[in-house]
């Protein structure tokens, strides 16, 4: 048995220690926001917050969770109020959305290291999610746009 | 005279009846038919009077409105990132006048009410959602709203014309009536015969757009999507399917493979074995120790570099006449100059975000499906002749589709069938999924093809003879679309080339076509023939007119200038572009227009070419005339996403073959474009009057074109082989 | 100084040339805390014998061709982003070193890298402290010639402060390096195994870390 701390929820999970974080979430928890693109940290679709960082759930065993916070997409917010996804709405970003889990995980991370990221940091930050349906102009514009939102809200 | 030969898919889909039903559209359905279709979707039970959330008021099979107010909204095609979700909830709530915020959408099982009011099927695809139901989904908005007026007036004694509606509400003078209060009165009045819809001038929501209306679910990780699919019982399934496509199982040994803990079951079905357990690592590590002996043919085990051997020698051949004028032998030999050129354009895997999927649970003489798809009606007949059921034992459930792109419209309904294969073999309920590589590996691929092109110029420099020869598989032929099979031309091969508007100002010409075949199961991808015929084309135009010392959009403005539609979108690209204006060191500029699915897209692009041969494409223009732009911001969308996907598939799109086994596996071998490798996209859409065309593909074709004619600018090279090579752009 | 040995002939050889190390060390270098004091001096001091200097380059250029192998040069790169695979392409993702050399934001080395290589061919290599030298020390392998990559390591100003005796212990212990022989599936290995590579290492630094000309 394993102990899990989910979106600030006490799981216990029976599992091996090398499953996946991605199928233990999944699978196991009924937790389908995270999302499977390819298995090998290609794409991104699974990525989570491990300890705060944008880990690649799809090759991060269940063994390196024990004791770590994690947040999936379900709890990056209570109320699609992160600013990352006031500007996800505002500018219409998603297509298929599959992708968008992944996207929205990675940019909070570079949202809350980078208040003000430059398009370059923003290449930096988010090449390693892959949208089939090349939204990346949007969540480019999305991504300034948030942190615009993050900064009035830090004022307010 | 010129004459074409062949189908396109629209024309095909237009007229065939090979689809039962196909052509009669019920707008109104039977109360029971009405009943199935909205409670089907909404997952709701029979509407009692006390059940104040329940859907009181169907006027027709698209939109039913509950007594708290909720717009169901019923959709006959699929969401699968291209918006129809929020474009077909926008027309009805045009002339519905209705508050989003109340609506409940969902996608509609197979009936007739949802068949495509043009291709006769149900299905999404061929960029026409938004064209084909322009008027179905303004009516049962409109109808909806003249019974709710109708019945407002009758509960206040006055005149209906007296009345007026705004978000969801009838209003007279001080009195108002919200739609949910109205419903059960609404449903008691017989449907109008006729019903008038808005004045364009009226239009509050088309030609403006709303905010995607699946956005929140899609933030928050609460939409669902096939691969999300759970409930208690469900089992996941992984099949181990042939590594040379063709071949058959002979044996297999999984006595490691039950070992793994979680792995319940082991079964053989028609395309392999499938391991079945608890979750997908489990099965996933079972598949990975499952020995199977498999029967291949050797031939089979071709390569890639045998099959374009093949092509090439067909492609000396006279082929099937796809269209022709003159005498293009006679033209060719009188020619002052010629131009030849040989073009290969390699398989393509579609490559969703979501891999393929599908969840099938059979109860007695029922089955129940969840998937993604574009073609639920076929996906259901296949469904039930795998079970020996009629149709309607076969319930679909469309999730949210990860991507479609044609991968989840198969005549064959593979990945339905086999998953129903799976439930049916095993005994139980099961989703059965596919890994990256099963679904990279999986076929149905964009056919890979060859163009070989002669083109004799004339003393003006100017085209006189086109021999235009194309081989590759057909997509259509043995499938149930075989019909779009005319005179040995599938349409979905040529379309791009035969139909070409430069083609009919070459006074002789011919364009034939071989369609060899072979067991790789090939599909529609975004932008089907186009895909090819506008790269090949596009650059041959660009050489054409560096040939005649013309530039390359005055060039094609003088061709084209009969054509006001691509015209108008070649102006407004190369204007917006700043094309003949000076560049920064190093930047060069190539453009590329075409014509498909019904609409005109023209594309500008600005690349960089470094020492290693590596392209950058730093910022692509594009003007579409789409006709009426519905939501302006969704054809901008698809504009973006076409860009990005032909980017990809120009840049690294490569399926190849060696001893009959696909050498790609997954993102690192079969790469995407990533943000940092996206250029600045800039959108205009062309104001315009003409037919409404679509958006989802026509963005994709002239990308590719485009590019390479800048990389032409840049190197002085001409590629006529795709994916791009880096190696062929460095300098010696 | 072109390369001394060839493929075949290298393993008997060595074993000359690694007893020659050792007894090297044991004779001239002292024990590894007292000598941090004085690195340099230890080494720039010393006379040496023109056969020591032939020896202490033709050890380096062995290392050099480790050193130059993708295994390490990957994470030893010329510009701000690591590479990838046999052929060093740069790294798909657009990662970026980042200040202490584990990246940047969402593309954190360890958001894919995990404690261990993951198993299966292309599956992202592991190592508990997966990174690049950092910004201020970035240590580039790529595009260096043996003796621009050899001055590179003698200075303490570029090699991390370190003395000779913490880059043998570096190129000894290290488990990052150790990786570059156990680099999963599918991963080519540097041409030399690594304990002969860090007895040529340990060879050229006792024959006076001469850097080749």
């Amino acid at each position: 048995m394993i102990n899990l701390q989910v979106n600030n929820k006490p799981y216990t999970v029976d599992a091996p220690p090398q499953m996946p974080l991605l199928w233990v979430l999944r699978d196991m928890l009924g937790l389908t926001g995270t999302k499977f693109g390819c298995g090998m940290a290609q794409c991104g679709a699974c990525t989570i917050h491990l300890n705060g960082e944008a880990v690649r759930a799809c090759v991060t065993p269940l063994s390196r969770a024990v004791g770590q916070p994690i947040t999936t997409i379900e709890g990056l917010s209570s109320d699609n109020n992160h600013p990352l996804q006031r500007a996800w709405l505002q500018e219409d970003v998603l297509q298929c959305g599959y992708c968008q889990s992944g996207q929205l995980m990675s940019a909070a991370v570079l949202l809350r290291e980078n208040p003000n990221p430059t398009d370059d940091d923003i290449d930096h930050a988010m090449s390693g999610n892959i949208c089939r349906c090349g939204t990346y102009p949007r969540i480019r514009k999305a991504i300034h746009l948030a942190a615009q939102l993050q900064r009035e809200g830090g004022k307010s | 005279m010129s004459t074409t030969k062949g189908y396109s898919r629209r024309k095909f889909l237009q007229t065939t009846t090979v689809f039962s039903g196909g052509l009669l559209i019920p707008f109104f359905v039977s109360a029971g038919a009405k009943k199935m279709a909205l409670l089907d979707v909404l997952g709701g039970g029979a509407a009692t009077a006390e059940d104040t959330s329940a859907i009181a008021f169907a006027p027709n099979a698209y939109l039913g409105i509950g007594r708290d107010n909720t717009i169901h909204i019923i959709l006959a095609h699929v969401e699968m990132g291209q918006g129809i979700w929020t474009t077909l909830s926008m027309l009805i709530a045009e002339e519905l006048d209705c508050d989003f915020t109340k609506m409940k959408i969902g996608h509609a099982p197979p009936a007739a009410p949802y068949i495509h009011p043009l291709f006769g099927i149900q299905i999404t695809g061929g960029s026409s959602t938004t064209w084909s139901e322009f008027d179905r989904y303004r009516k049962a908005g409109a109808t909806a709203r003249a019974l709710l007026v109708t019945a407002a007036a009758q509960q206040w004694g006055v005149a209906p014309e007296t009345c007026s509606t705004d978000d969801g509400y009838v209003i007279h003078g001080d009195q108002k009536l919200a739609y949910g209060a109205l419903a059960d009165a609404a449903a008691k009045l017989p449907p109008p015969a006729d019903i008038p819809l808005k004045e364009a001038g009226d239009w509050k929501y088309i030609g403006k757009g709303v905010k995607r209306l699946d956005t929140p679910e899609k933030i928050n990780g609460t939409a669902k999507f096939g691969m999300d699919v759970q409930f208690p019982g469900l089992l996941t399934a992984l099949v181990l399917r042939a590594p040379v496509f063709g071949a058959k199982m002979k044996s297999f040994d999984d006595s490691k493979t039950k070992a793994v803990s979680g792995v319940r079951k082991v079964v053989a079905v028609p395309s392999g074995v499938a391991v079945i357990g608890d979750h997908y690592w489990a099965v996933k590590q079972g598949r990975d120790v499952l020995q199977v002996e498999w029967d291949i043919d050797p031939a089979l085990a071709f390569d890639t570099k045998q099959q374009w051997a093949a092509y090439r020698k067909l492609a000396e051949q006279p082929g099937a006449s796809a269209a022709k004028a003159g005498d293009v032998v006679a033209g060719l030999s009188g020619a002052v100059s010629k131009i030849e050129a040989e073009y290969t354009l390699p398989y393509l895997a579609h490559a969703c975000m979501e891999p393929m999927n599908c969840t099938v649970k059979i109860t007695g003489d029922k089955c129940e499906i969840w998937t993604g798809t574009q073609m639920p009606g076929i996906d259901q007949g296949n469904a039930a002749k795998v079970l020996g059921f009629k149709p309607d034992q076969v319930e679909v459930h469309t999730m949210f589709l990860g991507g479609g792109f044609g991968r989840r419209a198969t005549g064959q309904s593979d990945f339905v069938v086999e998953a129903v294969e799976v439930a049916k073999a095993s005994g139980e309920a099961v989703k059965t999924v596919w890994s990256r590589e099963d679904d990279m590996r999986g076929g149905y691929y964009r056919p890979a093809f060859m163009h070989k092109v002669q083109i004799g110029l004339g003393p003006d420099k100017m085209p006189v003879a086109w021999l235009h020869r194309i081989v590759g598989q057909s997509i259509m032929e043995g499938t149930p679309f075989e019909a779009g099979v005319q005179n040995g031309i599938d349409g979905a091969s040529v379309e791009g080339v035969n139909d070409s508007p430069y083609m009919k100002h070459v006074p002789h010409h011919s364009v034939e076509l071989h369609s060899p075949k072979n067991k790789v199961p090939v599909l529609w991808w975004r932008s089907v023939g186009h895909t090819h015929t506008a790269f090949v084309m596009e650059t041959m135009i660009d050489e054409l007119a560096h040939a005649a010392g013309k530039d390359p959009v005055a060039y094609r403005k003088l061709l084209l200038k009969e054509h006001p539609r691509p015209l108008a979108a070649l102006t407004m690209a190369a204007d917006k572009a700043g094309w003949g204006k000076p560049l920064p060191a190093g930047r060069f500029r190539g453009v590329a227009v075409h014509d498909s699915f019904g609409s005109a897209v023209a594309q500008v692009a600005e690349v960089s070419v470094d020492k290693k041969g590596q392209v950058k494409v730093h910022r692509v223009v594009c003007a579409i005339e789409c006709g009426l732009a519905v939501n302006p911001g969704g054809v901008i969308a698809q504009m973006e996403s076409g860009i990005v996907f032909g980017l990809t598939a120009l840049l690294y799109g490569n399926i190849s073959i060696e001893q009959g086994r696909v050498q790609q596996r997954n993102f690192h071998d079969y790469r995407m474009v990533r943000m940092h490798e996206t250029p600045q996209i800039e959108v205009y859409i062309v104001p315009s009057a003409e037919k409404m065309g679509g958006a989802g593909e026509p963005g994709v074709p002239p990308l590719a074109p485009a590019v390479i004619n800048a990389v032409y600018a840049a190197t002085g090279k001409r590629i006529r082989q795709l994916p791009l090579d880096p190696a062929k752009l460095l300098k010696v | 100084m072109k390369l001394l040995f060839k493929g075949t002939r290298l393993l008997p050889v060595y074993g000359v040339c690694v007893a020659a190390a050792v007894s090297v060390a044991a004779a001239g270098i002292k024990p590894r805390n007292e000598h941090k004091v004085l690195p340099e001096k230890a080494f720039t001091v010393r006379s040496l014998s023109a056969a020591d200097s032939a020896a202490s380059q033709a050890a380096f250029m062995d290392v050099y061709k480790v050193l130059m192998s993708p295994r390490c040069m990957n994470c030893h790169p010329s510009g701000e982003a690591p590479l990838q695979g046999d052929d060093s392409h740069p790294h798909v993702m657009d990662v970026a070193r980042g200040k202490d050399g584990k990246g940047m934001y969402a593309l954190k080395c360890a958001n894919c890298h995990q404690p261990e290589n993951v198993p299966g061919a292309n599956m992202p290599p592991g190592n508990p402290n997966w990174h690049l030298p950092p910004a201020d020390m970035k240590m580039v392998f790529e595009g260096k010639t043996p003796r621009q990559l050899a001055l590179q390591l003698k200075d303490p100003k570029q090699n991390g402060h370190k003395t000779m005796q913490q880059l043998i212990e570096h190129v000894s212990h290290d488990s990052l390096v150790l990786w570059g022989w156990n680099p999963g599936e599918g991963r080519t290995l540097p041409p030399l195994s690594h304990a002969v590579f860090a007895a040529r290492f340990k060879e050229w630094v006792a024959t006076g870390a001469v850097a080749p000309k």
